[in-house]
């Protein structure tokens, strides 16, 4: 028998229907230069990429978890039936067996993009990313390196992913010389950052948000095309207040951006990091001389999370250009909550507040 | 009516091992109406997470255990209340075996503060005395359970850790690490892989280079046993207690057994099998309807007194599913109640 939901006696009904998503997905304009586009979201766009680089790499393999059918956000649809079973397939549940299988391959000369399927589960791995490909360069002396290894996970918050299909652990990975980590906010980024992760001869991890696989959807050029790493991109100047986010959250600051311009009339410059290692110091310092002002923003856990390293260089580099001290809009110091995550997330209510604070400093 | 000893357990495959369980399995009347109802609440709280979950009143992800309520009982009635038992995400049969009711585990589905984990841990982190969840990270809790069959061992209680994980977690490194110190130690474990064919969409055959998941601990004696029949589990779980409370080590057991549902509620279930294998098993091997007909057919009990236990159970789970939709979610306080120890 059913429960008659609507005939209980709740005040909270508000809280028991989920919150629509906290950002609204904001496409870039059709790109010009890299040819004819189609319309992709964001797992097409990864898809894309990925069919472009086994076109054209042929030492180039894939393989993960359920990469084989398709993927469980169907990044690898149909890959495998157009390359081959050799060149696209499932590894069993081991991450940290496919992580050092995938150094392994990429120190011998093939091209290896390995998927761990969720960033939450990356951990196996760490030892293996941080202590083998991070330092395979630099211990032997150049003699060998693993920088045809690019490692492609979902990322960061989903609505109700909870403790463990939420995180966004780009920090842990930030303290790692000799790795690249790279997080796109859309699928023509996407797939010009993954390309360049894929190209770069270094060990990349490519951050994917899960949030965005279905829900961003824009005119994507077909041919193959790169974005450059380690380049901060404008995405709209100001001259108040300088706002700092990558993935999913740049979303979010664009609509406060909007929103400090509308209410309050402060002009925001809004900057999308795309590279958080090694990342692009004198785009962020050149903005802050500018404006005077710095809020960073993102879902992971404030303390020891990314922006706490940008706020402490931009206060090296910038300290007499600051009206205000830099503000970092993030998650709480708690593991993602389950129950909880409408409070948890950095929405765009508490940026706002916290441009009001910068702004009357 | 009276006792009455069966003799219907499998011969189970035996690794390292000169001698099994017993082949005769004694059931007594109150013993086989305990492992029914148990059996019978556990099917019907999970299929009403399903119905929970269709209706969005359960969100996140939830991953239910229908068809394999025979391993969950047979583990129970074999062992004590003392001993302790850790287990993976698919965990809402264990907590209920454990001692936790019907509505505090719907009302942890449902993120109300009246469930178990007051609502902050959702359907894959429920716990009990002695009972340490319920487990998000595929075999991470092989390690844990290893640590607290030392535990036992140290503060010589006699007491088992019976540490379980499926035949997907089977290939994760961190199990062979287990596997070594346990056997050098000689700890009180049993491990425990439910087999239930797939990890997630991937068949056993697909993802293991060996699917004798009871030989995979090489050095560690093991058993293979029919995960289906409640009778056939607890023996060879009473049998492997024995083994490690004489003091002999670790053991490993396979359980075979069989989900209904997809691997969570995002799963239909039938892309990687047919409706066909699943029938089938529905018809020939539910755990449940064994354990009725075999009692039946001994005169154990009556079709009405079933029909009694299922109603009452009905009214359970409705009860259970009223508390856990109208109680409260819990205070925005606890966020970040719990991060630490609360004494400063």
């Amino acid at each position: 028998s059913a429960v008659a939901i609507t005939g209980c006696a709740c005040s909270r009904t508000k809280t028991q229907r989920r919150h629509a998503a906290h950002f609204t997905f904001q496409p870039d304009p059709v790109p010009s230069q890299y040819g004819p586009t189609q319309k992709m979201n964001l797992f097409q766009s990864i898809t894309s990429a990925l069919d472009n680089t086994l076109a054209s790499d042929p030492t180039a393999v894939i393989f993960g978890e359920d990469v084989a059918f398709g993927g469980v956000f169907r990044c690898t649809v149909g890959l495998r039936d157009k390359y081959g079973k050799d060149r696209v397939f499932n590894t069993p549940l081991c991450e940290q067996g496919i992580v050092g299988f995938g150094i392994g391959v990429a120190v011998a000369g093939a091209t290896a993009i390995a998927e761990i399927q969720f960033a939450d589960y990356i951990f196996p791995a760490f030892d293996q990313i941080v202590n083998e490909a991070a330092k395979y360069r630099y211990r032997s002396g150049n003699m060998f390196d693993c920088g045809n290894l690019t490692i492609r996970a979902p990322w960061g918050c989903v609505g109700h992913g909870s403790l463990y299909h939420s995180q966004s652990p780009e920090a842990f990975f930030a303290h790692c010389p000799g790795l690249k980590v790279v997080i796109p906010r859309s699928p023509i980024q996407a797939k010009g950052l993954l390309l360049s992760c894929i190209a770069d001869k270094n060990p990349c991890i490519f951050f994917e948000p899960k949030i965005l696989y279905r829900a961003a959807v824009e005119q994507v050029p077909e041919d193959p095309y790169t974005i450059p790493l380690s380049q901060a991109e404008v995405l709209q100047e100001g001259s108040d207040v300088t706002l700092v986010a990558w993935g999913t959250q740049i979303h979010v600051l664009k609509e406060v951006a909007s929103m400090a311009q509308e209410k309050l009339g402060v002009s925001c410059e809004v900057i999308d990091l795309q590279t958080i290692l090694p990342w692009d110091i004198e785009t962020v310092c050149k903005s802050v001389v500018k404006t005077g002002r710095l809020l960073i923003s993102h879902e992971a856990p404030v303390t020891g999370g990314f922006a706490s390293e940008i706020s402490s260089t931009v206060q090296e580099e910038c300290f007499l250009n600051l009206e205000a001290p830099i503000s970092r809009v993030c998650g709480y110091d708690t593991p993602f909550p389950h129950i909880f995550e409408p409070f948890y997330i950095p929405d765009k209510w508490k940026c706002f507040e916290a441009i009001k604070k910068m702004i009357n400093y | 009516q009276l006792s009455t000893a069966l003799s219907n357990c499998f011969k189970c495959d035996l690794h390292r091992l000169e001698e099994g369980p017993p082949v005769k399995a004694e059931l007594t009347r109150e013993q086989g109406l305990q492992y029914y109802r148990t059996m019978q609440t556990v099917r019907r709280m999970e299929l009403k997470a399903d119905q929970l979950y269709k209706q969005k009143i359960i969100r996140g992800f939830c991953h239910l255990y229908d068809g394999q309520e025979a391993c969950a009982a047979g583990i129970e009635a074999a062992i004590n209340p003392s001993d302790h038992l850790i287990t993976a995400y698919r965990a809402h049969g264990y907590t209920y075996t454990r001692g936790v009711s019907v509505k505090e585990i719907l009302a942890e589905l449902t993120g109300r503060r009246g469930g178990v984990a007051k609502g902050k841990g959702g359907s894959m982190h429920m716990y009990a005395p002695h009972f340490y969840g319920g487990n998000g990270i595929v075999g991470a809790q092989v390690p844990l359970g290893a640590g607290i069959a030392l535990a036992c061992q140290y503060q010589g209680n006699n007491q088992v850790c019976v540490t379980l994980y499926g035949d997907g977690a089977a290939n994760q490194g961190q199990l062979f690490e287990s596997y070594n110190m346990a056997a050098l130690w000689k700890l009180p474990c049993i491990f425990i892989c439910e087999n239930n064919k797939y990890g997630m969409g991937t068949s056993v055959e697909r993802a293991a280079a060996s699917t004798d998941y009871y030989k995979r601990g090489d050095f560690i004696p093991g058993l293979r046993v029919d995960g289906m029949d409640v009778l056939c589990v607890r023996e060879a779980a009473q049998f492997a207690a024995d083994h490690c409370r004489a003091g002999k080590g670790p053991i490993i057991m396979e359980l075979q057994t069989y989900r209904y549902h997809g691997h969570s509620m995002s799963d239909p279930g039938v892309s990687y099998r047919t409706r066909e294998e699943i029938q089938e098993v529905r018809s020939k091997s539910d755990p449940i309807s064994m354990l009725k007909e075999r009692m039946l057919s001994h005169n154990m009990a009556s079709v009405e007194e079933f029909k009694e236990i299922d109603i009452e159970i009905r009214k359970q789970v409705e009860d259970a599913t009223q508390f856990a939709t109208s109680d409260p979610e819990p205070p925005l306080e606890e966020l970040c109640n719990h991060i630490f120890s609360n004494n400063p």
